[in-house]
C-alpha cells in the first residue's frame, strides 16, 4: 500500500519538456532517501493545462505542481514526499490561497470543463489496464455484451445525439445502423486517428491518456455493426499513442478483453493498428481506408459509402477517436445523460485544442454550447500581452475564423455552420491584432496545395492557382479583380472536388474574405498590412527623433543596411533592407518603426 | 474475461489501491507530522501503519496525509484526526502498535481513545 501518489504527466508536451527525466529522476530520488515502497509514480497522459508543464501532481493533497524542473526534484522528495512541506514556490498559483489548496477543479481552467471524452487523462496510468477498470473501464462493454441487444445498443447511441467528432457532425448512431443493416461475411470497425490539422492534439491525447477507452469502444461499436476486426489508423508521428494503444491492444487481448468469446458472449472481435505516414489526405474517409488496404492514400468517390463498401469492399464504420471516446460513457450512464449536456442539436461535450496567441496553451473539453468568449478568456486565460482578441481559426485547413464580433456565439455545429465556419476535428488557433488575416490564409492554402493528393484537378490546380492569387495579394501586385476571381475559383473547388479535403480547402480564404474583406482591400488598393505582417507590404525606418545613435541596431543588422556616426540618428537603406526585424527588437528606444 | 464479477473484481481491488487519488473530500482526514523531529521520532512507520490499516478495512472518506511540524517536537509521533463537525483529536508519542486501536475506536466507531491524546499524556 503506498501512502502517496505522484502524478507526472507523460502527454507529448510534458515530454518534451522533460518529463520524462523527471520521472527518472524522481524515482531514483525516493529510492536513495528508501521511499519506494511508500510513494507510487505514475505516469499519467495529458492533463490539459499544456503550457505549464511539465506538469506533477501528488496525492492525497492534491497538490499541483507546475513547471517542474529536473533540478526541483530533490527538493521535492526531500521536503514534501519526505516531510510533509509542500514546495510553495513550485504550486500553480491559482491553488494556493493562504496556506490552504484549492482543488483543480475549482480554478479556471478546469472550473468550467466537463471532461467525458478526457474523463482519464491526467487521472489514470494509461499502460495500466487495471487502473482503467478501477474507473468503470470495460464495464460498458460487459454490458453491451451481456445485457444488450446490438439493436439496442444502437438505439442508445442513436438517442443520445453523438455526432462525429471528426468535424463532419454526422450522428454516430445512424452511421452504426447503416452498416448494421448491411449483411456481409465480413465486416470492419476504423479508428480515424489520422489527425492532421495543424494546431490539433486532442486524439492525440485521448489515445496517450486513456488508449483503453478506444478499444473498449471500438469493441462496442464491432458488436453493434456486426464487425469482428477493426484497424486503428494512427500516423505514425504520434509515437507515445501508438506505443500505448499497442499495449493496451495486448494487455486486452491477455486478459480475454479482445480475442475469442468476450465476456462468455459467444462474440469474437480484435484490433490492429496501421500506422499513416503523414498524408493530410489520409484523414478523408475513403482514402484512409485505401491506405489501410496497403494503396497509395487517395480518395475514391462517394456512393457506396463506406457503409456499403468500405474497406477491403466490406461494410465498414469509421468513426473519430474523439467520437469513440465517448462511447463507453454514453453505455454506462445512458442515452440522456449525454443528450442532457451541449445543445438541442449537438449534444455532450468537445474537446479543444487550444493553441496560438493565448495564455493556457492546452486541451480543454467543454459543453457544446459554451461561447467562445468564455473558452478563450475564462478557461484560455485571454491572450498574452495585453494584445487585442481578433479571430479564431477553428477546423484548421478546411475550416473558417470566428472574429472578435462572433465572439459571444455559442459553438456547436449548425451555429458554426450559419456563419460560414466548421466546429473542425477541434483545433482552435487564436490569432490576436498582429496576425494578418490574409497571410492566415495563405498559410492554411499553402497546407492544402501541399496536401493536395492530386487525384482531381479542381484541388490540384485550383488550389495552387488560388495560392498564387493570395501571393499577389501580399506581394501588393494584386488588383481588385484579382479578389474577384478568388472568390469564384473557391466556390468552383467547394463545388467540384472529389473528397472533403479539396471541398474544405477553400474555406479559410472564404471566411478572411468574409469577415476581414478590409484587409483583403488594404493590402490591394492601400499596399499596405494592417498588421504589419507582409514584408513585401512593410518599410522599416529610424524616427531620428528618438534614436540616440547607439550603433546597435548597425551592429546587429545582418545585411549592413544601417548607417550612421556614434550618437547622430541611423538611418535605413531601404534597398538593402530584408525585413528581418532584429533592428526593431534590439532597439532600446523605441525609434525603429515598420508599417 | 468471461464474466462481470471477474471484471468487477478486478476493478474493486484496483480501486482500492487508487483512493488517494480522489482528493480531499468531506471525509475524516488522519495528519501525520512529518517534519525532521516527527521522522526522528518515527513517525514514518505511523504514517504507513494508517495507511495500511485503512486501506486493510477498505474505508471509504478517509484521507492519510502528512504535514510538517506542528510545534510540539517533545511529543512526536504527532497525529490529528479532523472528522467533520467535531473538534480536532490530538494523539502524541504513537507507535505503529497504537494505529489499529485508533482505527477500530475512533475513525470507524467516532470513540476517540483518550489515553493516547494530548490531553492525556501531557500533564504539567
Amino acid at each position: 500500500m503506498y501512502r502517496s501518489h505522484v502524478l507526472v504527466c507523460g502527454g507529448t508536451g510534458c515530454t518534451s519538456s522533460h518529463s520524462a527525466e523527471i520521472i527518472e529522476a524522481l524515482e531514483s530520488e525516493l529510492k536513495a532517501k528508501g521511499l519506494e515502497n511508500e510513494i507510487k509514480v505514475i505516469k499519467t497522459g495529458c492533463f490539459g493545462l499544456c503550457a505549464l508543464g511539465p506538469i506533477m501532481i501528488v496525492y492525497p493533497e492534491g497538490c499541483f505542481y507546475s513547471e517542474v524542473k529536473v533540478e526541483d526534484v530533490p527538493e521535492i522528495v526531500e521536503e514534501h514526499l519526505l516531510k510533509g512541506r509542500m514546495v510553495k514556490r513550485l504550486i500553480y498559483d491559482e491553488t494556493i490561497t493562504q496556506d490552504e489548496i484549492k482543488p483543480l477543479n475549482e480554478t479556471n481552467f478546469y472550473k468550467k470543463q466537463n471532461r467525458i471524452a478526457l474523463r482519464n487523462c491526467g487521472v489514470i496510468d494509461p499502460e495500466s489496464i487495471e487502473e482503467y477498470i478501477a474507473m468503470d473501464g470495460y464495464q460498458a462493454l460487459a454490458k453491451c455484451l451481456t445485457e444488450m441487444t446490438p439493436e439496442e445498443v444502437i438505439q442508445v447511441v442513436k438517442d443520445s445525439g453523438l455526432r462525429g467528432r471528426g468535424g463532419g457532425g454526422f450522428p454516430t448512431g445512424l452511421k452504426w445502423s447503416f452498416t448494421a443493416k448491411n449483411a456481409a461475411d465480413q465486416k470492419y470497425v476504423v479508428c480515424n486517428a489520422d489527425e492532421g490539422d495543424p494546431g490539433a492534439f486532442m486524439d492525440r491525447s485521448v489515445l496517450e491518456g486513456d488508449p483503453h477507452c478506444i478499444v473498449e469502444a471500438m469493441t462496442i461499436c464491432g458488436y453493434a455493426t456486426g464487425a469482428t476486426e477493426g484497424y486503428v489508423y494512427v500516423r505514425a508521428e504520434y509515437p507515445i499513442a501508438v506505443a500505448r494503444l499497442d499495449k493496451a491492444i495486448r494487455d486486452a487481448r491477455e486478459n480475454g478483453l479482445l480475442g475469442k468469446n468476450i465476456f462468455d458472449s459467444g462474440f469474437d472481435f480484435d484490433l490492429h493498428i496501421r500506422l499513416g505516414a503523414g498524408a493530410f489526405v489520409c484523414g478523408e474517409e475513403t482514402a484512409l481506408m485505401t491506405s489501410i488496404e496497403g494503396n497509395r492514400g487517395e480518395p475514391r468517390p462517394r456512393p457506396p459509402y463506406p457503409a456499403v463498401k468500405g474497406l477491403f469492399g466490406k461494410p465498414t464504420t469509421e468513426n473519430n477517436v474523439e467520437t469513440f471516446a465517448n462511447i463507453p460513457q454514453i453505455i454506462l450512464h445512458g442515452a440522456e445523460f449525454f443528450s442532457s449536456m451541449g445543445t438541442e442539436k449537438s449534444a455532450g461535450t468537445k474537446v479543444f485544442a487550444l493553441g496560438g496567441k493565448i495564455n493556457n496553451t492546452g486541451l480543454v473539453e467543454v459543453p457544446m454550447g459554451t461561447t467562445l468568449r468564455e473558452v478563450i478568456e475564462d478557461i484560455g486565460g485571454g491572450i498574452p500581452n495585453g494584445k487585442k482578441f481578433k479571430a479564431a481559426q477553428t477546423g484548421g485547413p478546411s475550416g473558417g475564423c470566428i472574429p472578435a464580433s462572433l465572439m459571444d456565439t455559442p459553438i456547436d455545429y449548425d451555429n458554426l455552420t450559419a456563419i460560414g465556419c466548421m466546429m473542425g476535428s477541434g483545433g482552435l488557433i487564436v490569432m490576436d491584432e498582429d496576425n494578418c488575416m490574409v497571410d492566415i490564409a495563405k498559410f492554411f492554402l499553402d497546407f492544402t496545395v501541399d496536401e493536395s493528393c492530386g487525384k482531381c484537378t479542381p484541388c490540384r490546380i485550383g488550389t495552387k492557382r488560388m495560392m498564387e492569387i493570395l501571393e499577389k495579394i501580399t506581394d501588393g501586385k494584386a488588383t481588385l479583380a484579382d479578389l474577384d476571381e478568388l472568390e469564384k475559383l473557391a466556390y468552383y473547388i467547394k463545388e467540384n472536388s472529389l473528397c472533403g479535403l479539396g471541398q474544405t480547402a477553400p474555406n479559410p480564404v472564404l471566411a478572411t474574405l468574409r469577415f476581414f474583406k478590409d484587409e483583403y482591400i488594404a493590402h490591394i488598393v492601400d499596399k499596405k498590412c494592417p498588421a504589419g505582417v507582409c514584408k513585401a507590404l512593410l518599410s522599416y525606418s529610424i524616427v531620428a527623433d528618438k534614436c540616440k545613435g547607439c550603433t546597435l541596431c548597425s551592429r546587429k543588422c545582418p545585411v549592413g543596411a544601417i548607417s550612421g556616426t556614434v550618437k547622430e540618428p541611423h538611418t535605413i537603406d531601404t534597398t538593402k533592407c530584408i525585413k528581418c526585424g532584429v533592428c526593431m527588437d534590439s532597439c532600446k528606444f523605441g525609434a525603429i518603426i515598420k508599417k | 474475461m468471461k464474466s462481470l464479477e471477474e471484471l468487477m473484481a478486478i476493478r474493486d481491488k484496483a480501486r482500492a489501491s487508487m483512493t488517494d487519488r480522489e482528493g480531499t473530500g468531506e471525509g475524516i482526514r488522519v495528519v501525520v507530522g512529518m517534519a525532521t523531529c516527527g521522522i526522528a521520532a518515527g513517525a514514518r512507520p505511523v504514517l504507513n501503519a494508517f495507511v495500511e490499516e485503512v486501506a486493510k478495512r477498505g474505508l471509504k472518506n478517509v484521507t492519510v496525509a502528512q504535514t510538517g511540524c506542528i510545534g510540539m517536537c517533545q511529543y512526536e509521533p504527532i497525529v490529528e484526526v479532523f472528522a467533520p463537525g467535531k473538534e480536532k483529536v490530538t494523539y502524541v508519542k504513537l507507535n505503529p502498535e497504537n494505529v489499529p486501536e485508533i482505527v477500530a475506536n475512533h475513525i470507524v466507531n467516532g470513540n476517540p481513545v483518550v489515553e493516547l491524546t494530548v490531553g492525556a499524556i501531557v500533564k504539567d
